[in-house]
């Protein structure tokens, strides 16, 4: 039977981790799909996995009652979706909807938060290759917020 | 040398042919000349000062084909009060066009590249007349990828012809907003993040950008990253052009004067002087 080792080990999120941490992870580690239009996560909701997105593309949006969901990023192939899974309270702050069918890798939280406690290297791996995907979304939601294709 | 300093400076009448409307506050005025002459040729990049007449000039990129000189084309934004009664005229009004002005995209020397565009905003205007050359001579040229950002789907330029080179197989065309509602099932997020998500050969890549300053200045930093070298990598600039043929200093850049030593810059000969708060 094929393991998810070989995918996780090339991605470029898990690229050059330890062989022992990989082994982790593919632990905590399950495929996943998603019909078109069906919500991957709710804000608010516990925040139970991660995902590496395989194939397909994936909204974020913020529900508001007068304009109803706005999406404020596009992910897809390639990409990691959530990292509330490492912030207490463990749950999401926006809804993530699948706008086309999408697979994925997900990683089981709670496993991995218990592995990151018990192994410090681990943890602290991961929070640097979290830490790398934070820095980009918040240097794109920057360019974002100075609306620089509006009229000055 | 008369030519030279006087011509440049006398409007040329051209008829509005057709206006159409692009977006909310921007429209595609489409001008023939009314002397019947043969044409008006120019190279991608360049620019005309287009004057509304007791109003004042204003310089607008050309967006129409270069192949076919006899239609001129401009894309413009009702931003100032020349843009403005610029866009008020109709069909059958008469304005006046100086140019073309300024240097081009290196269209010919992309040959045998794969080549990265990545446009912003009203960007893709300059960018238009490119991307008709490179599908006219497709054969010519490796990957060509546009990547186009706006701020909403509702202010996506161009859109038929957006729709038309998705289709094609030998094009690759990515569109992103800044923001969106739940309708669009297309990408949101910066120009930027699409950059990661194409495949190209870096050592054989050549990258024009087009855009506000702020979004060329993050464009390039993920193209460098990416491999792509200065040398490669083309710009095209905007400031305050009044004269077009160098005299007025109105658009001095540091050493240079957009109106003649750009809009199209390449990267590496304005290195020092790109997001220089001085300059």
């Amino acid at each position: 039977m094929q393991t998810l080792e070989p995918y996780l080990a090339e991605h470029p999120f898990l690229k050059g981790l330890d062989p022992r941490h990989l082994n982790i992870i593919v632990g905590c580690a399950s495929n996943v799909s998603f019909d078109a239009e069906q919500y991957i996560l709710h804000e608010g909701e516990e925040a139970a996995s991660f995902y590496i997105i395989h194939k397909g593309k994936v909204a974020l949006e913020i529900f508001t009652s007068d304009r109803g969901p706005i999406t404020i990023q596009t992910i897809g192939e390639g990409d990691v979706l959530g990292w509330s899974w490492l912030i207490p309270p463990y749950h999401w702050h926006y809804d993530a909807r699948a706008i086309e069918p999408t697979s994925a890798i997900a990683l089981d939280a709670k496993c991995l938060r218990a592995k990151c406690e018990e192994d410090h290297d681990l943890g602290y791996e991961l929070l640097k290759r979290f830490a790398h995907v934070i820095t980009q979304r918040l240097e794109a939601t920057r360019l974002q917020l100075l609306d620089v294709y509006g009229v000055h | 040398m008369k030519s030279f300093i006087t011509e440049p400076m006398i409007p040329k009448p051209f008829r509005i042919h057709r206006k159409l409307k692009e977006t909310h506050d921007t429209y595609t005025i489409e001008l023939e000349s009314t002397n019947g002459a043969d044409g008006f040729p120019f190279s991608a990049g360049q620019f005309n000062m287009l004057y509304v007449f007791g109003v004042g000039e204003v310089p607008i990129s050309i967006s129409s084909d270069p192949s076919m000189p006899k239609m001129l084309k401009h894309t413009a934004r009702s931003v100032g009060a020349v843009t403005k009664a610029l866009l008020k005229l109709k069909s059958g009004d008469v304005l006046g066009v100086r140019g073309p002005f300024g240097s081009r995209w290196p269209v010919e020397e992309a040959v045998g590249n794969d080549v990265v565009i990545v446009a912003g905003g009203i960007g893709l205007a300059p960018m238009r007349p490119v991307l008709y050359s490179f599908i006219s001579h497709r054969d010519k040229y490796g990957k060509i990828i546009l990547l186009y950002g706006a701020r909403t789907p509702e202010d996506l330029l161009y859109k038929r012809e957006l729709e038309q080179w998705r289709g094609r197989f030998d094009l690759e065309v990515k569109v992103i907003v800044d923001s969106a509602t739940g309708n669009w099932r297309g990408n949101v997020g910066v120009v930027t993040t699409l950059i990661p998500r194409i495949q190209f050969d870096p050592l054989h890549t050549m990258a024009m950008i087009c855009g506000p300053e702020v979004m060329m200045r993050y464009t390039l930093k993920e193209l460098q990253s990416r491999g792509i070298k200065n040398e490669n990598i083309f710009i095209s600039m905007e400031r305050n052009m009044k004269c077009g043929i160098c005299l007025c200093g109105h658009c001095q850049f540091g050493p240079k004067f957009v109106c003649k030593d750009g809009p199209v810059f390449c990267y590496d000969q304005i290195k020092e002087l790109f997001g220089k708060r001085e300059i």
